[in-house]
């Protein structure tokens, strides 16, 4: 049977489903926005940008560089389309967009890789320039060879936040403070749990001995936060977590806090989400073999539930054993032994949760005059008082009236947020106000429809 | 004379082709490989104003996700500064003033 097989998304995730189903001898068709395959982890800078792949990515050069080969191979046997975003899927047919052509694309089976994004919380000042998301600052030197700043602040709620200093400072840039918004006795207690990779917990004891050694303040539990400059960043404060205040002087901040899936695909796709009371937030429901609720459809990678990049490429070859399995052609033993690995790794990741756990205490602390929505320019004053004029607690009503993620960005920045803000007004748990439904274009497109392809 | 101080800095220079791009009219030096947001933000401090209030924007996760980024051609296009790369001949419009007041352009 001749089917339609898409795969969205050339990181880790996407390219070893590719993969997996190039060998079984299917045809298929890989989209991805980015000009290059890699995804975000092993993102590869634009042409000219280049750098040794060793200085790109350190220890883990040698899976960028498979990750990167196995594209190249299966390259003449596949429909690969670099640069081209995914912008709806509706009733078995995505809505593309390529070098401003339009396309339609139909599918039997599709598989979602779309990765994750920064999660952000705003503090004051988070919107002048100068103010990136940690994943921000990483890209900035990744794929350009570039500090965001002359002396920086990285700011994080997760294992990125150690990483991307000690790469900062591998480069030679100069870090005034790393702060970590989640205590240092959650990762004491959560050790044994992330020893089921003893390999992973060494590498991330290299890079805080990298910042220790460079002789940067690193501080644990920060209780609140704030850029200090009218028009660009000239330092930050923060409290500590016996209350104390503290103040740098710095012309950047890198902050963000943790990671959130893509998600919108699946949304569109009509994809049953549930709410994960250990991250606070919804995540699409995968069921068995990386399927989602909707015949068809299947996840791969950090899109459903974030598991870093060594699990995206598990469960991009699992997501394509399932494939294979539905269309006939099983694979159980190759299966089996996947789901062994992955769950070695879920140990793992039920450690970094706990040792990372949410830091709600910065979203107690949002302020009425804060703006929430960057794109619309919405504060937390102009959410908590429409709540108490119209007396929704649901956030999608939220939006038509106050406008919170409707802008550019579609709630991808600001929506968990404002969600969390009608929960702590309205005193409903936070699932109960609901989320934020996906709607297209998931990014902006051109308003006159270009040629069509 | 130009008073804004640059944002990013390039600590890993690499060799390769060098061309320039016009921004709001001033001509600044660019490297084949910059995306246009490098190519700003190593001669200033911001890409765009803040269309609904006061304030300037540089971009914010320089991954395509928070479309904080859009700048406009010269050539009337409006393109995402953190994925769009620099092309000799390029001109760009910020309409970011400098701190001392007096405009870029
Ligand atoms: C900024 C950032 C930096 C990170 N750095 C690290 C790191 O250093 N180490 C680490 O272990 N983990 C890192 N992570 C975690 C990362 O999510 C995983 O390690 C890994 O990259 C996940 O692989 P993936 O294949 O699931 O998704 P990704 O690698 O994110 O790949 C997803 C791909 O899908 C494409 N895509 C997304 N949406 C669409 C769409 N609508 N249409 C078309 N294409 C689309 C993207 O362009 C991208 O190429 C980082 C995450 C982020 C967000
Ligand atoms: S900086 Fe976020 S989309 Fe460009």
């Amino acid at each position: 049977m001749k089917e339609t097989i898409v795969i969205v998304g050339a990181g880790p995730a996407g390219v070893r489903a590719a993969e997996t189903l190039v060998e079984a001898g299917l045809a298929l068709i890989v989209l991805d926005e980015s000009a290059r395959a890699g995804g975000q982890i092993y993102r590869q800078p634009p042409h000219g940008a280049e750098r040794p792949a060793e200085k790109l990515y350190g220890s883990e050069a040698g899976k960028a560089r498979a990750i990167h080969t196995a594209l190249e191979q299966i390259r003449p046997r596949v429909d690969y389309r670099p640069g081209t975003l995914v912008w709806n899927c509706f009733q078995g047919k995505l809505n593309t967009l390529h070098d401003n052509a339009q396309g339609i694309l139909p599918f039997d089976r599709l598989i979602i890789a779309t990765g994750a994004f920064d999660r952000v919380i705003p503090f004051p000042g988070w919107t002048l320039p100068g103010v990136f998301t940690l994943g921000g600052a990483q890209i900035a030197l990744k794929s350009q060879g570039i500090a965001i700043g002359k002396r920086t602040v990285l700011v994080g709620a997760g294992p990125l936040l150690p990483l991307v200093a000690s790469q900062y400072l591998e480069a030679g840039a100069e870090i005034a403070a790393v702060l970590d918004v989640t205590p240092f006795k959650a990762k004491i207690a959560a050790l044994q749990r992330m020893m089921a990779m003893p390999a992973m917990v060494r590498r991330g004891l290299s890079y805080l001995s990298k910042i220790r050694r460079a002789g940067v303040p690193m501080m644990y539990g920060v209780r609140s936060l704030a850029v200090a400059g009218d028009r660009r960043v000239e330092g930050l404060a923060w409290t500590d977590h016996r209350g104390r205040r503290h103040q740098v002087a710095c012309d950047a901040v890198g902050a963000s806090f943790g990671l959130k899936p893509e998600m919108q695909l699946a949304d569109l796709a009509g994809c049953d989400f549930r709410f994960d009371e250990l991250t606070r937030q919804w995540l699409p429901v995968v069921g068995a073999g990386g399927r989602s609720s909707v015949p068809g459809v299947y996840f791969a990678g950090d899109c459903s539930a974030i598991g870093g990049a060594d699990v995206a490429e598990l469960t991009g070859i699992r997501a394509a054993l399932s494939v294979l399995e539905d269309r006939g052609t099983p694979k159980p033993q190759q299966l089996r032994q996947l789901e062994t690995e992955l769950a070695r790794h879920a140990r793992f990741r039920a450690g970094i949760e706990a040792a990372y756990p949410f830091p709600n205490h910065l979203i107690d602390g949002i302020d009425d005059s804060l703006m929430v929505c960057r794109c619309e320019g919405v504060s937390a004053g102009d959410l908590r008082a429409n709540f108490v004029k119209s007396g929704a607690p649901e956030v999608n009503r939220l939006k038509s009236f106050t406008r919170v993620g409707m802008g550019r960005c579609q709630g991808r920045v600001c929506g968990a947020v404002a969600a969390e803000i009608l929960a702590a007004k309205s005193g409903l748990p936070l699932p109960e106000v609901g989320r934020l439904r996906g709607q297209h274009p998931i990014k902006p497109i051109p308003l006159v429809a270009g040629k069509q392809s | 004379m130009f008073p804004d101080e640059p944002q990013f800095h390039r600590i890993v220079p690499r060799s390769g082709v060098r061309f320039a791009i016009t921004v709001d009219g001033r001509q600044v030096e660019v490297q084949a490989g910059d995306l246009l947001i490098s190519a700003i933000l190593l001669h200033q401090s911001a890409l765009r104003r803040f269309e609904f209030g006061d304030g300037y924007r540089a971009g914010f996760c320089l991954m395509a996700a928070c479309q904080d980024c859009w700048i406009k051609l010269g050539d009337g296009r409006r393109v995402r500064a953190c994925d769009t790369v620099a092309r000799p001949g390029m001109s760009v419009t910020t309409g970011v003033v400098a701190v001392n007041g007096s405009a870029n352009a």
